[in-house]
């Protein structure tokens, strides 16, 4: 590659990366700004207002909690079910396999609108009232092939002679399970965990057709845009991204470690 | 070594494998499976009354030949919206990707996951702050007027009055930013898979920095390149986010019709074709995808 061409290339990656940056920076500047109206959308001064009370907004503050509760069983049962599913998987070459892999990827695949609508029209189909319980159902469909499909590729590194090698030794299938099973899969399902639950927190489509009269994050901020953008919202966005970003952290630098 | 303790487990205990993909399984049934095929009968009924979701199911063939006359255009419109953000985003992606596979060196994990950080705040507030970027007063426009570039924007069509928010062009960069990550990830998984001595030998063969481009890294990247928009495609054509928030009343795209169609005008029926007809459509683009280059691009990211 000549020396103007890779000058170029570096040039262009630079300018991306801001791009994709730009937006981070204005939520993180403007969780710092003073807005003189309802909107937060115009920079007006600079305060520590906002994250000394991020949790003044009641309303936002509540959705947040929902969001919250709606991610942890969501996550749960995906990352149980999809961990299953991928241990299933990675033990059988059976000629199901092919046909269960597609299964788990056509829900990524579907345009999420279609997901919304389907699940939707099931829920009135079976007069089943939407709620909380409709959005934890409708999230851990989603977030399930995630989980698998994260699980799965995780498990392409486990040696499970380990397990045999326990069993030989005389333990029993609980002890296995336990002190060698569980271990080896504590990553990949802790990965799977994490996954499903940032989705959870972020669906807005999908929850707007299961959610009924429950008001989620996303659904939140979906209203916000016509009633009041407080800087709150930017505040809480902005601990989702640490928060992401620490774990993120964590996760690289165990993986560095070993 | 490893292939043999696996395939004793299973030889011993065949039922396990069944027994740990059960629960899943059903629950794709349940809650994938029966939502999809319950949009059948309901793509064929007909509405009970205005205001309920309660229909008819009346075999009604009409609801297809209703929507694929009434929606053509926006399908058509969504096409473009969501055609011409996907080249955009790989417009910038593709070289993104060649420097973070040539260049990248030992901080290549770290400069992917650069990549995927800005997707980890909330979806809805990076469209809150996209809108701040794009506002009339706002930064974008601002330095597209201090340059003097706004009088060709607006004769390409880019700026209509001079404003960005409310246009399809602002729809169009949404979904563009949002199809980043999507386009990245593959196209460096299929770069990964050129050996830098190739490059080298094709530098012995005299070949330049344009032929090595054009004959050895663009066909060895082509699955990815697919793959990616392919990804891209899927989320940009469903997508109700960017052309809500950021579009105006003339920019709404086929997910915007569908979810208007159930929510607000109670026509589930046509909603429910309008469902299939799409869900047909990507999964056989999908379908297509992995037939031709294999699905190891498309499940890396």
């Amino acid at each position: 590659m000549s020396r103007i061409a890779a000058r170029l290339l570096t040039l262009w990656a630079g300018l991306a990366y801001g791009l994709l940056f730009a937006p981070i920076v204005v939520i993180v500047l403007f969780s710092f700004n003073l807005p003189s109206g309802r909107f937060n959308l115009i920079w007006q001064g600079f305060t520590l207002e906002n994250w000394l009370h991020p949790f003044r907004d009641r309303a936002l503050t509540d959705a947040f909690l929902t969001s919250l509760s709606l991610a942890l069983a969501a996550s749960l049962i995906a990352t149980v079910l999809g961990g299953l599913m991928a241990i299933g998987l990675s033990r059988s070459q059976g000629r199901a396999h092919g046909a269960i892999e597609l299964l788990l990827v056509l829900p990524l695949t579907s345009p999420e609108i279609v997901l919304a609508a389907s699940l939707l029209n099931l829920f009135v189909q079976i007069n089943l009232p939407r709620g909380f319980g409709t959005l934890v159902l409708a999230h851990s469909l989603f977030c399930l092939s995630f989980a698998a499909l994260t699980m799965k590729a995780r498990l392409g590194g486990v040696d499970w002679s380990l397990e045999a090698a326990a069993q030989d030794l005389g333990a029993t299938p609980l002890r296995t399970f336990g002190q060698i099973t569980l271990p080896l899969l504590a990553p990949g399902l802790l990965a799977a965990f994490l996954l499903s639950f940032s989705l959870s927190l972020d669906d807005y489509i999908i929850s707007a057709f299961t959610a009924g009269q429950v008001i989620v994050f996303p659904l939140y901020i979906a209203g916000a845009f016509q009633r009041e953008i407080s800087p709150q919202i930017h505040v809480m966005a902005t601990m989702v991204l640490l928060v992401s970003i620490g774990l993120l952290g964590l996760g690289l630098g165990s993986k560095d470690g070993e | 070594m490893n292939a043999s303790p696996r395939s004793s487990v299973a030889e011993a205990r065949p039922s396990w494998p069944w027994a740990l993909l059960a629960p899943g399984l059903l629950w794709l049934l349940l809650w994938f499976v029966a939502p999809l095929a319950s949009l059948v009968p309901m793509s064929l009924s007909e509405p009970r009354d205005r205001f309920s979701l309660a229909v008819n199911f009346t075999g009604r063939l009409d609801n297809y030949a209703e929507v694929i006359g009434q929606y053509a255009p926006i399908l058509l419109r969504s096409l473009q919206i969501a055609g011409s953000a996907s080249l955009i985003a790989l417009l910038i992606a593709y070289p993104l990707a060649c420097w973070i596979s040539f260049r990248g060196g030992r901080f290549k994990g770290l400069l992917l996951g650069l990549v995927v950080v800005p997707f980890f705040t909330s979806y809805l507030v990076r469209t809150i702050a996209l809108t701040t970027l794009l506002a009339d007063q706002g930064p974008v426009l601002s330095l597209v007027r201090a340059l003097g570039l706004d009088g060709g924007l607006e004769s390409i069509g880019l700026l209509s009055d001079g404003r960005l928010l409310n246009t399809a062009a602002a729809v169009v960069i949404g979904l563009a930013y949002n199809m980043l990550p999507y386009l990245v990830l593959p196209l460096v998984v299929s770069l990964e898979s050129i050996e830098p001595q190739w490059l080298e030998a094709a530098a012995d063969l005299h070949a330049g920095g344009f032929s090595t481009f054009y004959r050895v890294i663009w066909p060895l990247s082509l699955p990815g390149l697919s793959a990616g928009v392919v990804l891209s495609l899927i989320p940009g054509l469903g997508d109700v986010v960017n052309a809500q928030f950021l579009g105006g009343p003339n920019d709404r795209m086929i997910g915007n019709a569908i979810s208007n169609l159930v929510l607000v005008q109670g026509q589930a029926p046509k909603a429910a074709a309008l469902a299939l007809l799409l869900m047909t459509l990507m999964t056989g683009a999908v379908l297509a995808q992995v037939r031709r280059h294999g699905s190891r691009e498309l499940t890396a990211s």
